[in-house]
């Protein structure tokens, strides 16, 4: 039986548990093995951590029979490599990190635990999550399960082709300008990017802190929302975390869809998207309408200038944020440094590749003296009217869709050479984040042979609407069942 | 040729805030413990940890704002200062760039001549100290100590309104009797909690364009303010009178040698990037927050001194002195009002047998050593007459060795003045007996003679004898 286990999500393996259908040691070892098996293939783990895991597992199955676990309990997950895990080392990544052990764990890996969930190991990621194919990652790239010449998606590309591949049933993830939504859509599973603030960004090593939002990937909206729900919640440690109530997410997923009025994005219908994407996403509405949502479409006129407001933002917080990785109390250093000039330059040259050091001058080059006002202010001044836009749109919707990339997967190697081609991938996932809207990705049918995704975008801690609609949708299709043949 | 100059001086001042924990982490901020002890991930910068705002360090903020009659940002906001150095963890300081939570204050500085002079203050901000880099002992190794990193700090900058190295230590004088006033640091310059960097220029008389700016950087004592600030103004008037130019740039103060070197200039200045720190929220003070900060507040010093000047009958010098500190005010109210009909007897005494005493030990009026009570009760004997103004200073040095109350000094050392008629015409008329030929001359009228005469009884009487007393009867029997 426990060869079939992977072909269960995360919230039927949990109860599978709580019922002794099978213990939390059996399911570990089940996906261990598949990890291992896959591992040369996909190269979606940085580490992992089977002893730690089977350990856990054993106290979990412990806890079962004692009528005390958690909503996790004994379910396996994994963690992108940039949120701290104390004992295990956190790379992010990067050679700057190789040898990192942090000595705290981060609040989200904290909260999965005592909610019962057994960690497996640490997922691959472009490096500090910068880069949208996980090819920038210290630890190579990873490889899409529906195809292995292409690419995940990135940042979170790791966490993405696991759950996609039935690796892991669910796994954390963080998204700063599409980073859990595009990979979910070029891996055909469901990913879902809170509202900033919904959850904890301690111990998550931060790119561009107004940006960064912890969030999930899972095989269905339903597995997202109990993830979710786990994950989220005010911490003190987290000046930008939000203090009010998380809403049982799951308890909301079954509103009919009746009256709910779904807003198409026009400016994400453009000559940018493939035209084969847009008859799947255009598929899926229709799936929306005929389950009783109103649809029509919405423009917000200022969204087209995501992408340059967001590569000023990002690039400017991640060269202040990254400035911590200096040579001296942890990570990288190099070998005999003649003095301190010389310790930064190799140090940071060393431990930091090509995207990174792009991103840092960039970011440098925008707050510099002289430069600050026609960049970075000019940017966050765009910035308040892409947020004004869809706060208008809010008015007259209850959540916004479009596609979540302009095209399916691409192969390995076809966009390295050009980050601008590369950058604008993230064309439609980026206005959410500059609004700090949650927005989720959920897989609506295939384009040559590859999954593209719809993404659903509500408004301020709408996420219980947004996973609504996923899950009513996920009820009328099963794109979000199929399988990879080579991981099925 | 000696053209006139003028010398402008503003001072940035920083205080570090007498919190407990850091700014913006729990971690104590205790001076003194070993490397490193009082760091904790967040001090150290370390990957994914986050800041997080101590409220105390707000709070004293405003409460200086207040104290200096400025105007307190209903909304202000902590930006990055971006540049690299070892004992700065995170590459960046937390600092207030823009919007500062304090601006637009000034405070009154009393000069030497007796004449009060505004300088202004543009603005206090809230920061994050640095950590210390370590050379002692480390040979050719350079330790890094971040047990200050992430003590809060204000940084008080002053507008350019002082014109003398005196005008700026007496300003930064005031700041330092203000925060300890308010409770809000504890002043201690040598373990570098009040410290100070001082932009000197010079500009000839009369001009409106201000001259070429050195900024003398990190000075830790009001003497070393003082020099630094002569010797930086001899310089530039030196350069510019034989043809140079004052180059912008940042100076450092050598007190073994007494004199300001270069340290960078203008063109090697970090650009610091500075930009609103994402990791925090805009600080919003509300102004209920604010009202009760405000109603903490202490009797700040200048209230203080003109209260003192009425309530006692001081002159205005002697009010001054007596709130220099807040512990020296209190010391002093305590005085008076146990000694309630002697307001000024009190004042000569704290400010000269006991400032002389404490000063000699390096205390402060706050030791153990002579209780506010103990010195009252030892007033409390001059003022009913049991010993002279004299002997009291004799009591007053054996209760500074002893620790004993002024009534057991004087009871077990016999001290009680005499103010028996009786006993003193006695004494009167052994002298006189002993002494006919002085008695002679002063009858015959040198009339010098009847100090001799007062010497001789106090010297019979071991100086108890109550001198008006003696005065008075000697005035009566010395003319037979």
């Amino acid at each position: 039986m426990s060869e079939l286990l992977h072909k269960n999500g995360l919230t039927q393996l949990a109860a599978g548990l709580r019922t002794k259908q099978f213990s939390s040691v059996e399911l570990v070892r089940a996906y261990l093995q598949r990890i291992e098996a896959s591992q040369s293939v996909l190269n979606a783990f940085i580490s992992v951590t089977a002893e730690q895991a089977l350990g856990a597992a054993a106290a979990a199955d412990r806890d079962i029979a004692a009528g005390r676990g958690g909503a996790l309990a004994g379910v396996p997950i994994a963690h992108k490599d940039l949120f701290c895990t104390a004992g295990v080392r956190t790379t992010c990544g990067s050679r700057m990190l190789a040898n990192f052990v942090s000595p705290y764990d981060a609040t989200v890996v904290a909260k999965l635990k005592s909610a019962g969930a057994i960690t497996l190991g640490k997922l691959n990621m472009d490096e500090f999550a910068m880069g949208s194919s996980n090819e920038t990652s210290y630890y190579g790239p990873v490889r899409n399960p529906w195809n292995i010449d292409f690419v995940p998606g990135g940042s979170s590309g790791g966490s993405a082709a696991a759950v996609a591949a039935r690796l892991i049933p669910g796994a954390t993830a963080t998204d700063t300008g599409g980073s859990i939504r595009q990979p979910a859509a070029l891996c055909g599973i469901t990913g879902i990017k809170p509202t900033y603030g919904r959850v904890s960004r301690y111990g998550m090593v931060a790119f561009a802190s107004s940006l960064d939002q912890g969030g999930v990937l899972a095989t269905s909206a339903e597995d997202a929302a109990l993830m979710l729900r786990e994950m989220a919640g005010f911490d003190p440690n987290d000046s930008t975390s939000v203090d009010t109530p998380v809403p049982d997410y799951v308890a909301s997923l079954d509103a009919p869809l009746a009256g709910v009025k779904i807003g198409l994005i026009k400016e994400f219908v453009d000559e940018g998207l493939d035209r084969e994407n847009e008859r799947r996403i255009r598929e899926a509405l229709a799936v929306l309408e005929r389950a009783g949502a109103s649809l029509r479409e919405v423009s917000l006129p200022h969204l087209p200038s995501s992408v340059p407001v967001y590569y000023v933002v990002a690039p400017a917080e991640c060269s202040s944020n990254l400035a911590r990785y200096d040579g001296v109390r942890f990570g990288h250093r190099c070998q005999e440094p003649r003095d301190l000039q010389d310790l930064y330059r190799r140090s940071r040259g060393e431990g930091f590749g090509a995207e990174v050091k792009r991103r840092i001058m960039t970011g440098t080059y925008v707050l510099s003296a002289g430069y600050y006002d026609a960049y970075y202010l000019k940017a966050q001044r765009v910035r308040q009217l892409i947020s004004a836009d869809f706060k208008r749109a809010f008015g007259e919707v209850d959540v916004l869709v479009g596609p979540t990339s302009p095209t399916a997967a691409f192969r390995i190697g076809a966009k390295t050479a050009d980050p601008i081609t590369m950058y604008l991938n993230d064309i439609y996932t980026i206005g959410a984040n500059l609004a700090g809207l949650p927005a989720l990705s959920i897989p609506c049918g295939f384009v040559g042979g590859l999954p593209v995704g719809l993404q659903i975008v509500g408004a301020h801690f709408a996420e219980a609407r947004i996973l609504n609609v996923a899950h009513r949708y996920q009820l009328e299709t099963d794109w979000h069942r199929k399988l990879p043949e080579r991981f099925a | 040729m000696t053209a006139e100059w003028e010398t402008v001086i503003g001072l940035e001042i920083h205080a570090q805030l007498a919190t407990r924990s850091k700014i913006f982490s729990g971690a104590a901020t205790a001076y003194g413990a070993p490397p490193n002890a009082q760091a904790s991930l967040v001090d150290l910068g370390f990957p994914g940890v986050l800041p997080v705002l101590n409220r105390e360090a707000v709070r004293m903020a405003v409460c200086f704002g207040l104290a200096i009659g400025a105007r307190i940002a209903r909304q202000s906001v902590f930006a990055r200062k971006n540049y690299f150095y070892p004992d700065l963890p995170k590459g960046y300081q937390i600092s207030q760039y823009e919007l500062p939570i304090v601006a637009q204050g000034a405070l009154d500085v009393v000069l030497d001549d007796g004449s009060t002079k505004r300088v202004g203050i543009t603005r206090a901000h809230l920061e994050e100290d640095a950590g210390k880099s370590l050379h002692e002992g480390l040979g050719a190794l350079t330790g890094v100590d971040l047990n200050r990193a992430g003590t809060p700090l204000i940084e008080i900058v002053s507008e350019p309104d002082m014109r003398s190295a005196k005008e700026a230590v007496a300003y930064m004088k005031k700041v330092h009797t203000l925060v300890r006033y308010l409770e809000i640091c504890d002043g201690n310059m040598q373990e570098g909690s009040f410290r100070c960097d001082a932009n000197v220029s010079v500009r000839p008389k009369g001009a409106e364009k201000l001259g070429t700016r050195a900024e003398i950087k990190n000075i830790n004592s009001f003497r070393f303010v003082e020099k630094a600030i002569q010797y930086e103004v001899a310089r530039q008037i030196e350069l510019i009178e034989s043809g140079g130019k004052v180059v912008q740039e940042t100076r450092l103060y050598d007190p073994d040698k007494g004199e300001t070197r270069a340290m960078r200039t203008k063109e090697e200045a970090n650009d610091y990037r500075y930009f609103p720190d994402p990791d925090l929220l805009p600080l919003a003070l509300d102004e209920a927050f604010i009202e009760e900060v405000r109603k903490g507040l202490p009797e700040l010093p200048d209230e203080k001194a003109v209260r003192f000047a009425s309530q006692y009958g001081l002159s205005a010098y002697d009010a001054g002195v007596l709130t220099a500190s807040r512990e020296l005010a209190d010391y002093y109210e305590e005085v008076a009002r146990a000694v309630p009909r002697e307001p000024k007897l009190a004042a000569n005494w704290v400010m000269g047998e006991l400032a002389a005493a404490l000063n000699k030990e390096n205390l402060d009026a706050g030791s153990e050593k002579m209780p506010a009570a103990r010195l009252a009760g030892l007033l409390m004997r001059i003022a009913d007459q049991t010993i002279s103004g004299k002997i009291a200073k004799e009591v007053f040095e054996a209760m500074w060795a002893g620790g004993e109350s002024a009534d057991a000094i004087i009871e077990s050392k016999g001290l009680k003045q005499i103010t028996d008629a009786g006993a003193i015409e006695r004494a009167i008329e052994e002298v006189m007996a002993k002494s006919p030929g002085q008695l002679a001359d002063y009858r015959a009228g040198k009339d010098k003679l009847f100090g001799f005469f007062v010497g001789q009884v106090m010297k019979a009487t071991q100086g108890k004898a109550n001198p008006a007393q003696l005065n008075e009867l000697l005035k009566k029997k010395l003319p037979g």
